[in-house]
């Protein structure tokens, strides 16, 4: 019976030279190319919504499924496409005025460049066009372009008659999203508080930020955010090792090991129970995967949301609810050697 | 290609040759590499001082490599000192000697002016200094002699902090005419914008090429605006912009003024501060207090010696943007060492610059 198993390349080896491959990986697999499939058309409708002629690629076939297209625009994909492109342009334009115009400048100091959100003594007013009027302006559209995009998540779900969990999990990036650009700034008495866009100054900002109110890794929203990012990522890492692992046994067919536990979930399982004492099931793995992806948003968002508004310095905030320890030991070179001697200037 | 037993004897012995040449090259690449590191040695060896508490990351890193070369200038500055003539009561004094004597300089006695004056010359690469009483060069240099006497006198708590070092001429000129990394206002720096949109997000050097606010020298050691972005309770009430209530641009600007000064002096952050309560000033380095001297004393120095010097100075010497005097800044003295020329004591062979008196103090 072994043997057989281990045979069965031979076996499904018709005549000579084709080899039938049962175990792909990137660089065995069969991509398989005919007509194109289009998708189902059972109330006659609904071939309308669909954009683009399908066709295929092998290089795209290596990363996932060979075939591209056709999309399924729907009319709020349409006007969420378009409103993201006009805050898109919005921004690249005001770029490009910063530096006169110049494709070159443009080019050269594109990391660099920002559409600023107004300057603070604007409040919640709606502040002159060069001092982040267009910034609001761009935010109005890339508001609806992102929430078109979550109904779209929702409509093409309930279209599949599927669970909408792609759309509450996307709804729970939003929500940080929302946090930064919406929420917080209006509780602040301020659009000075959002992020600017822009490459390196987003980043200026949430390094400001942090350091603006204290320290932001002393706020436990902060921590959890933390916790279940890098938590995701190691569930993914675990999850996407174990089914690569036992997709020779078919485990990568998970939604069948789910109704129907074989030997692929048999030794999954056991694999992670002798290592650690305890396994997810082929079901709850992504229950386990979903709930921290979708917490990192939310708990993060929590996070951004108090800052300013409830706690100003999360340091001393940590210090008043005792889990910022004070260090022992003296500040400045002399408690611990000499800079002359460090430097090499004898002493 | 091959013969016909070649490629029979081939199928007929499958051998995996990938495998085995993938981890002989592996393997070899390491034992290379390890053999060179060996021999040659560790090209980025560091070497840190601790600087705080354990635990919190206070220390101050180093490349060997860099421990091991003193500041070059150094060597050009002790070939340009000399030992002070100590006067006896009977020399015949500057002011009745020579021509041109700066104010300030004419009591000292000749040899001591003749000293210092060469000196000068060669710290400043100007072979003429105050030769002619025309020259632009002359009236500037006569601030300039106030302004070193002025910080020896009066920043000893900022320039002598840890040992006496004193400055020259030297200490920013460094043989050049008009000294480096001195800085210009520039702000706005961007076009068709105004307010916070405009002063940040360029490549520039007083931004150090980062995109954070390119006025911050301009704000904090010009203008004498107040450094706090904090608030010292966990909650403060306030709407940004509006009273005192710093907004997270104020923290940019801030952000932008400390990148300058770690730059400017070799060091990161922990330098001064506990990276993790950056405004607490019961968690910092003797450093942080050194600092705060010397941003007061920077803005004394634009303020009162430089920028007045705009009238003086010719177009070519003045800024791109709005033709102002040339300013300075940290970078200007520490030239990227955490002390200028490394902590020489250049102020020893010099009491005429150490005091804004007429009498030097020739008994050290």
């Amino acid at each position: 019976m072994v043997e057989l198993v281990a045979r069965t390349a031979d076996l499904a080896k018709p005549s000579g030279d084709v080899i039938m491959a049962d175990y792909q990986n990137i660089f065995t697999q069969v991509q398989v190319q005919g007509r194109p499939e289009w998708g189902m058309d059972d109330s006659g409708q609904m071939m309308a919504e669909r954009v683009g002629t399908p066709r295929f690629s092998k290089l795209i076939g290596w990363l996932g499924n060979a075939q591209i297209g056709p999309i399924n625009f729907g009319m709020v994909g349409i006007v969420s496409l378009a409103s993201g492109f006009i805050w898109f342009f919005i921004v690249g334009l005001n770029m490009l005025a910063q530096v006169g115009w110049s494709l070159p400048e443009f080019l050269r100091q594109l990391f660099w460049l920002a559409l600023e959100p107004p300057s603070p003594e604007y409040g919640l007013s709606m502040p002159p066009l060069n001092d982040g009027g267009w910034y609001i302006i761009s935010s109005f559209f890339l508001l609806v372009a992102v929430l078109g995009w979550w109904v779209r998540t929702y409509q093409l779900a309930q279209q599949h008659k599927m669970g909408k969990h792609v759309a509450w999990a996307f709804a729970s990036a939003i929500w940080l999203f929302l946090v930064l650009g919406l929420f917080r700034p209006i509780l602040m008495g301020s659009w000075s508080e959002a992020v600017p866009y822009g490459i390196f100054p987003h980043l200026d900002w949430t390094t400001a930020f942090s350091i603006r109110y204290g320290n932001l890794y002393y706020n436990p929203f902060h921590c959890l955010s933390i916790v279940f990012l890098y938590g995701s990522v190691l569930l993914f890492a675990m999850h996407g090792a174990t089914i690569l692992a036992v997709s020779r046994f078919g485990g990568d067919r998970e939604l069948e090991q789910i109704v129907d536990r074989g030997t692929a979930s048999e030794r999954a399982a056991l694999f992670w129970r002798w290592t650690m004492g305890f396994n997810a099931t082929m079901e709850g793995i992504h229950r386990w995967a979903w709930w921290f992806a979708v917490l990192t948003p939310i708990t993060g968002g929590i996070g951004i949301l108090l800052t300013g508004t409830v706690v100003d310095n999360w340091f001393i905030w940590a210090q008043e609810h005792n889990f910022a320890p004070m260090y022992d030991g003296s500040y400045g070179y002399e408690a611990y050697g000499s800079y002359e001697a460090f430097i090499g200037q004898g002493e | 290609m091959f013969p016909k037993w070649f490629d029979k004897w081939n199928r007929e012995n499958p051998k995996d040759i990938y495998g085995p040449a993938i981890a002989i090259g592996v393997i070899g690449a390491a034992v290379f590499a390890a053999a060179v590191v060996v021999t040659w040695g560790q090209p980025y060896a560091t070497n840190s001082l601790q600087s705080g508490p354990r635990g919190t990351g206070m220390s101050r890193p180093e490349f060997k490599a860099d421990l091991a070369k003193p500041d070059p200038t150094i060597a050009t500055f002790l070939a340009s000192t000399s030992a002070p003539v100590v006067p006896q009561g009977s020399e015949q004094t500057a002011g009745a000697a020579r021509d041109n004597v700066p104010p300030g300089l004419e009591g000292l006695t000749v040899e001591n002016y003749d000293r210092l004056l060469a000196a000068m010359r060669a710290w400043t690469g100007i072979p003429d200094l105050f030769d002619n009483p025309d020259s632009y060069q002359t009236g500037v240099g006569h601030v300039m002699i106030g302004m070193t006497r002025n910080i020896n006198e009066n920043w000893d708590g900022h320039v002598n902090a840890n040992k006496q070092v004193g400055v020259t001429c030297y200490t920013c000129h460094r043989g050049q005419p008009v000294p480096s990394d001195i800085w210009f206002k520039i702000s706005p720096v961007n076009e068709a914008v105004k307010g916070w949109s405009a002063n940040q997000n360029r490549v520039t050097v007083q931004s150090q090429y980062t995109s954070l606010p390119s006025d911050a020298l301009e704000k904090y050691l010009l203008d004498g605006e107040t450094i706090k972005v904090h608030d010292l309770e966990s909650r403060v009430a306030g709407v940004p912009g509006k009273d005192d209530y710093p907004g997270i641009q104020h923290a940019e600007r801030t952000f932008a003024l400390m990148n300058y000064v770690a730059n400017s002096l070799g060091v990161n952050c922990v330098f001064c501060h506990n990276s993790r309560a950056f405004y607490d000033a019961g968690q910092v380095t003797p450093q942080w207090g050194t600092e705060m001297l010397g941003i007061q004393m920077v803005l004394e120095l634009n303020n009162d010696y430089l920028v007045p010097l705009e009238g003086m100075l010719p177009e070519n010497r003045l800024g791109p943007v709005y033709a102002d005097a040339p300013k300075a800044a940290c970078k200007t003295c520490h030239k990227g060492y955490q002390q200028p020329l490394q902590g020489t004591n250049v102020i020893k062979d010099w009491p005429e610059l150490a005091t804004t008196g007429s009498a030097p103090d020739y008994s050290n």
